[in-house]
């Protein structure tokens, strides 16, 4: 548990030495969704209708960004071999990166919430404090796909290519763009087996319902279960051993 | 005197595959405990493949191996064993400090002892810098210290003492006999020749076979060099 902690410590750390991402990380959500209610100028309820989502696909975009990096760094610099000969488990190496992400995501998600909620005129009808912890488990997420981008890349280039393959189409899918109701059968059940469906699914859920819906939280399961599966699938592609 | 002791490390036909053909055929060696033994030999022998095979990160390692008595990678060796990798790994966007504590943490270090080491590996006055800013140089140093982290009971360091000054070099080797005097055992490796005469015991390594397994004293007795080099050179003629 202290390695988890510290590990969650050193990379906060790697962060704060780099305040221009964190600007970015925490600046950049509240702008687009800036921009995006003043495109909507005179179509309010159709930035009702997707402003919510937006709070949820941020930190999916960027922890992705973020954590594949990272993890791509720790194993081409020789960084991850020195970890994997001192007692630190890749649970727990993986638990403080989850750790200072999830932090890193609810800060996002106060930052871009309390803006929308404030100053841009986006109604919640739901719990706030949900959409929030959504963010987080969508951030999870993030980490899971990035970390599996990681274990496929030799470079940072590589990398980000990984980006509009992983990150894209659950965009086009998860009902953002088109309601899921009305997709065929072939990609209805593509977008059924994506995590990000779900997430999209509970935002509206606490959009238009009151408090915390079940509907959301079983949403929010969905997602969580699917940040773990991603996070320890990917764990297993940090292998101790290596050419 | 430690002989009648456990072998710190123990090999028997070493075997290691990289990219489809054999890097190491067939290392067999013993090392006792409370000993500073070289690996020495030229770039591309397989110094790096050992150490990585005996530390445990090793893929395809063949043949049996035991340190401190354990398999490599073990949780437990882990505890136990300190790592100096030549790639000098260690995160370039933390400073000097925040490497020596992150490492200090994972092994369960004291806390002062971070401190300490600047102190002997000479990096005090780069403590606050960010380890990408650091010299060559100052970056082993680094990697050294991260090492060393937690008194480790074997300490396998690569090349720890490469591109240092004269001085500093001087003072790295007084300070791995005291690590030594305190019980510990290290296996440095160095592809200069005159580094084996500090060490009490040398394995000579070339192209993935061991030529010798010997004291520098014997290497020289048994070739009839006059320096190490010349002990290496008659070794490799004896050989071809």
């Amino acid at each position: 548990m202290t390695r988890t902690l510290s590990t969650a410590v050193r990379v906060l750390r790697q962060l704060r030495h780099d305040p221009r991402t964190v600007a970015l990380i925490l600046g950049v959500p509240a702008l687009l969704m800036t921009l995006f209610r003043f495109v909507y100028e005179h179509q309010h309820a159709a930035f009702e209708r997707s402003g919510p989502a937006l709070m949820v696909l941020f930190p999916l975009v960027t922890m992705f960004l973020v954590s594949s990096v990272a993890l791509l760094r720790e194993r081409t610099t020789g960084t991850l071999e020195r970890l994997m000969t001192t007692p630190i488990s890749r649970f727990a190496l993986l638990g403080g990166y989850g750790l200072a992400f999830t932090l890193l995501a609810l800060a996002q998600a106060a930052v871009v919430s309390s803006l929308s909620l404030a100053a841009l005129g986006l109604s919640l009808m739901g719990s706030t404090a949900l959409v929030v912890t959504l963010a987080a488990a969508v951030a999870l997420l993030g980490l899971g796909l990035g970390l599996l981008a990681s274990a496929f890349a030799r470079s940072e280039f590589q990398v980000v290519q990984f980006f509009p393959a992983a990150i894209l189409p659950q965009l086009l899918l998860c009902g953002l763009l088109v309601p899921r109701a009305r997709m065929g059968a072939l990609l209805s059940a593509i977008s059924d087996a994506l995590p990000m469906s779900y997430a999209i699914d509970g935002v509206r859920h606490l959009a238009v319902e009151r408090g915390a819906s079940g509907g959301a939280l079983g949403d929010l399961a969905i997602v969580l279960a699917y940040a773990v599966g991603a996070i320890m699938l990917g764990a297993l592609t940090l292998g101790r051993r290596s050419e | 005197m430690s002989a009648a002791r456990a072998p710190a490390i123990s090999v028997r036909d070493l075997r290691v595959r990289r990219g489809g053909r054999e890097v190491l055929h067939g290392l067999t060696f013993e090392l006792g405990t409370g000993l500073v033994a070289g690996l020495i030999g030229p770039s591309g022998g397989g110094k790096t493949t050992l150490m990585r095979a005996l530390v445990g990160v090793q893929r395809s390692a063949r043949g049996e191996l035991r340190v401190l008595g354990m398999a490599p990678g073990s949780s437990e060796l882990r505890r136990r064993l300190g790592y100096g990798t030549q790639s000098q790994a260690c995160y370039a966007d933390l400073t000097v400090r925040e490497n020596l504590r992150y490492f200090g943490a994972l092994v369960g270090a004291r806390r002062e002892q971070a401190e300490e080491l600047l102190e002997q590996v000479d990096l005090r006055d780069a403590a606050g810098q960010l380890a990408r800013s650091l010299s060559g140089g100052q970056r082993s140093r680094l990697s050294l210290a991260t090492a060393l982290l937690g008194e480790p009971e074997l300490l396998v360091l690569d090349e720890p003492t490469v591109g240092l000054d004269p001085l500093l070099r001087e003072r790295l080797w007084r300070m791995f006999r005291g690590i030594v005097e305190r019980g510990a055992t290290l296996l440095v490796s160095s592809h200069v020749m005159e580094e084996a005469a500090r060490c009490q015991e040398v394995l000579l390594l070339r192209d993935g076979s061991l030529l010798a397994h010997a004291t520098p004293s014997e290497l020289m007795r048994a070739t009839g060099a006059g320096d190490l080099d010349a002990a290496f050179l008659a070794l490799v003629a004896e050989r071809a």
